[in-house]
């Protein structure tokens, strides 16, 4: 019996267990120089979908499987007070007709129209890290949540946790997939995909944790809204001019 | 005979220290709770990096200048500079070594995206010069008439 | 991209209005399956519980079998989420990489501690049996005899001691086992209850009056199935010796069916059950409609509109209503108490199907809907392990299991 405790008690990965205390997550965390937020403005975005389409081929998801990293909606609000909504494919081809949610609609009844850019908000508090039963998705310490492809169980359980809809299988690793920020990318200086590929600057990446940072500097000085923020998931992509008919 | 009662308990503890050994060997050393603590930090550090490594695709327009300065020059004087060289000829990755030649989407499909009028009041889309697809030349590639990287040309 | 790719949930989700691009039925039949099961496992338990540790004499016949069946059911209940899993290989990460705050890590720390609680109720209960039967099988000739004889040396643990001392010890850990079985029992199926009202995304679901409910249902069908399968084998049984052609060994009337008196008196404690289990599910719901938050629009259009033949028609009125009213009208017979019972578990089938095929069947958006259709003729492994002939598996497998088990562990006495 002795031998067996001995081989229980030299097996605990203490190691792996070691928490760190409250002021050393923060001291962490607060160390780090870089923060990465997302900065919308809805007045700019055309609907063109280049983002979309720039995402799916940057990130290898399968161009022609309907699901996506990042997709732009589209708003219509008619005169008579209704809502219509759409976003065929993610707008990976972008919009270019009148048809919303099979209405045809006509110019003069539009009260306003626009175009809604959605990606990963990086929450502060992810909910979808929070519910992974095996510490397959965490938060990077530059606030980037990230998904271990060779980890993940596929339970789907983040992706029921995500209010934004983020999250989605990967339709080849049959994993859980999300917008990473193009980490690849925003690790090396450059853009993401979706950020190069907007014409018109509609999407901005920022640190957060830099003021001089122009990005940020919008986003702490002029008016700017987060989405679903009564989830209490403290989300780091804003956005300007957001109506409250987005969802 | 000393008591049997502990015994389930014996095996119990034995399948827990079978888990606790399974685990050392499968589970990755650096496998832990790093910066953000247990809540959102419990993860395989190395992934991070395994993302970092990723594979870039689109290299923007400044990969493009030094091999095209006949296109790059006549564009970047345009309205259209704004947009990338890639959002029509596809992602670089490492041309021309991979791929050697680059796609031209020539496509109406393409331009439409911005250029099919959509009047939606508080959208800058409503601002772009823009046509109704289905009547203005339906049967045409619109690069017979307008220059892409040079539109403001005619 | 040429390579093979496939979206999960694409195959029997329709979209209606505005959903995001994103959004599918990822959770489907099997994760209804799931808490069917994991919810059947607990109620078995805690009818055997009734027995041993309060003492409810009239249960001692029901109290055997249901503790091996909740152990069948047990062995059952995480198939449903290897079924689902897009990576079942990778399934005991769960107890290597534990993230306790999720649920469903601290599920499969409570699910295992459950299951030894079990295992060792069931070793205490039949260890006198395994020591008699080495003793008896003893220089028996034949394979299966010698086979035999090794389990059940195997399942003593070496424990030969069938002193009456030593079994009046062992009569003190069953009760003991039983005791600490009932909380965790709750608590398991309480946590699969969690799993779901955690999520607060999820305008359905989140309640924390979901670990109740999941509890107090999950007692509902397993006291049910417990009854309706002691009640079809004690029937068969009699049926099968009536019809042999065999010389019997016991006459009909000796086997006797199912006990007509421990049939009444289980039920009761069903009913007790039912009542609780309803009142919770009608405070939500009423609750949900005063408050009226956000979510409240779209919830109510799938309540009353969408899902209101699934919600007031077969899990309310059959599942819940009509068996009540069969259970409680005078002169309760066999045969009406086993047609009452495959309404309940229907009923509580149901319930589980409304709270998560119900809860994705809005948008995150509330202002679309989804709608599922259940793969019944498989033609890829992924329609038939997430459709229905995958669900009738996970469904038939604790009897087969059961069946098995009775053999080493029979559990069913005559009279």
């Amino acid at each position: 019996m002795t031998t067996l405790r001995g081989a229980a008690a030299s097996a605990l990965p203490l190691a792996a267990f070691r928490f760190l205390t409250r002021s050393e997550a923060r001291a962490a965390v607060e160390g780090a120089k870089v923060r990465w937020g997302f900065l919308v403005d809805t007045y700019k975005c055309v609907g063109c979908g280049f983002c979309v389409k720039a995402c799916k081929l940057e990130n290898e998801v399968p161009y022609d499987a309907p699901v996506t990293r990042t997709w732009v909606e589209r708003y219509v609000i008619l005169k008579d007070g209704r809502m219509l909504a759409d976003t065929p494919l993610g707008a990976r081809d972008g919009f270019t007709g009148m048809e919303v949610q099979g209405v045809q609609v006509r110019k003069r009844e539009i009260a306003k129209a626009f175009f809604v850019p959605k990606l990963c908000n990086q929450c502060e508090n992810p909910p979808c890290v929070q519910v992974c039963p095996v510490g397959a998705t965490y938060q990077a310490p530059d606030g980037v949540v990230l998904i271990d492809r060779s980890w993940c169980i596929g339970c789907g359980y983040c992706i029921m946790a995500c209010p934004y809809g983020v999250r989605f299988f990967h339709p080849v690793y049959r994993v859980a997939e999300k917008c990473t920020f193009c980490y690849h990318r925003i690790s090396k200086g450059m853009k993401t995909a979706c950020v190069d590929a907007c014409p018109f600057g509609a999407r901005q990446l920022a640190n957060l944790k830099d003021p001089n940072d122009p990005v940020t500097r919008v986003i702490l000085t002029q008016r700017v809204a987060v989405l679903k923020d009564e989830y209490g998931t403290k989300p780091q992509a804003y956005y300007i001019g957001l109506d409250e008919n987005v969802r | 005979m000393r008591s049997h009662v502990l015994r389930p308990l014996w095996v119990v503890m034995g399948v827990v220290a079978l888990i606790l050994v399974a685990r050392q060997f499968v589970v990755p050393e650096d496998f832990g709770i790093h910066e953000r603590g247990f809540m959102y930090g419990y993860h395989r550090k190395s992934n991070e990096e395994e993302w970092k490594a990723f594979k870039v695709k689109y290299r923007t327009k400044d990969y493009c200048r030094d091999c095209h300065p006949d296109k790059y020059g006549e564009n970047i004087t345009s309205k259209h500079r704004i947009i990338q060289c890639e959002n029509c000829h596809g992602p670089a990755v490492d041309h021309p070594d991979s791929p050697p030649k680059l796609s031209i989407d020539r496509s109406r499909s393409l331009c439409i995206r911005c250029h099919a009028y959509l009047p939606y009041p508080t959208s800058q889309r409503s601002e772009i010069k823009g046509i109704d697809p289905g009547e203005h030349n339906p049967d045409m590639e619109c690069s017979m008439c307008h220059n892409p990287h040079k539109p403001d040309m005619g | 991209m040429t390579e093979e790719w496939s979206v999960h949930g694409l195959e029997w989700t329709i979209k209606e209005l505005f959903v995001y691009p994103n959004e599918y039925i990822y959770w489907s039949i099997q994760i209804v399956m799931y808490p069917l099961m994991t919810g059947l496992v607990a109620g078995a338990f805690v009818l055997s519980s009734l027995y041993h540790v309060f003492g409810q004499k009239d249960l001692k016949d029901m109290a055997k079998f249901s503790l091996v069946f909740s152990f069948a059911l047990l062995i059952v209940a995480p198939m449903p989420l290897m079924f689902h899993l897009q990576q079942p290989l990778r399934g005991l990460e769960v107890f290597f990489t534990p993230h306790f705050t999720s649920a469903i890590s601290a599920f499969g720390i409570v699910f295992f501690t459950y299951s030894m609680i079990v295992a060792s109720e069931i070793w205490f209960v039949y260890r006198r049996f395994f020591v008699e039967q080495v003793s008896s099988l003893e220089g028996k000739e034949g394979i299966g005899n010698t086979l035999k004889r090794f389990i059940y040396r195997m399942l003593t643990l070496g424990a030969y001691d069938i002193s009456e001392e030593a079994l009046r010890k062992d009569e003190r850990a069953i009760k003991i086992l039983a005791a600490v079985g009932i909380p965790v029992a709750c608590f398991l199926h309480g946590y699969a209850g969690f799993i779901f009202g955690s999520v607060k995304a999820n305008a359905l679901w989140m309640t924390p009056l979901m670990p109740v409910i999941f509890i107090m249902s999950a007692i509902v069908s397993g006291i049910a199935l417990c009854m309706l399968t002691y009640i079809v084998i004690m029937e068969w049984k009699k049926f099968r010796i009536r019809t042999s052609s065999r010389p019997r060994q016991l006459t009909a009337e000796e086997v006797g069916g199912a006990e007509v008196d421990l049939v009444k008196k289980s039920s009761r404690y069903l009913l007790g059950f039912m009542v609780v289990a309803i009142t919770l599910e009608i405070l939500d719901l009423v609750f949900r409609g005063y408050t009226a938050v956000k979510s409240w629009d779209i919830l109510r259009s799938v309540i009353y509109g969408k899902d209101f033949v699934n919600i007031f028609i077969l899990q309310y009125t059959f599942g819940n209503l009509i068996p009540f009213v069969m259970l409680l009208l005078p002169g309760l017979t066999v045969r009406r108490t086993a047609v009452a019972l495959v309404l309940v578990i229907f009923g509580v089938f149901m319930m589980r199907w409304n709270v998560v095929i119900g809860g994705q069947a809005f948008s995150l958006s509330f202002a679309g809907y989804m709608h599922y259709h259940l793969p019944v003729i498989p033609h890829s492994f992924e329609t038939y392990k997430e459709g229905l002939f995958g669900a009738l598996t996970i469904a038939v497998m604790p009897f087969v299991l059961f069946w098995g088990i009775n053999k080493l562990l029979p559990s069913l006495r005559y009279k």
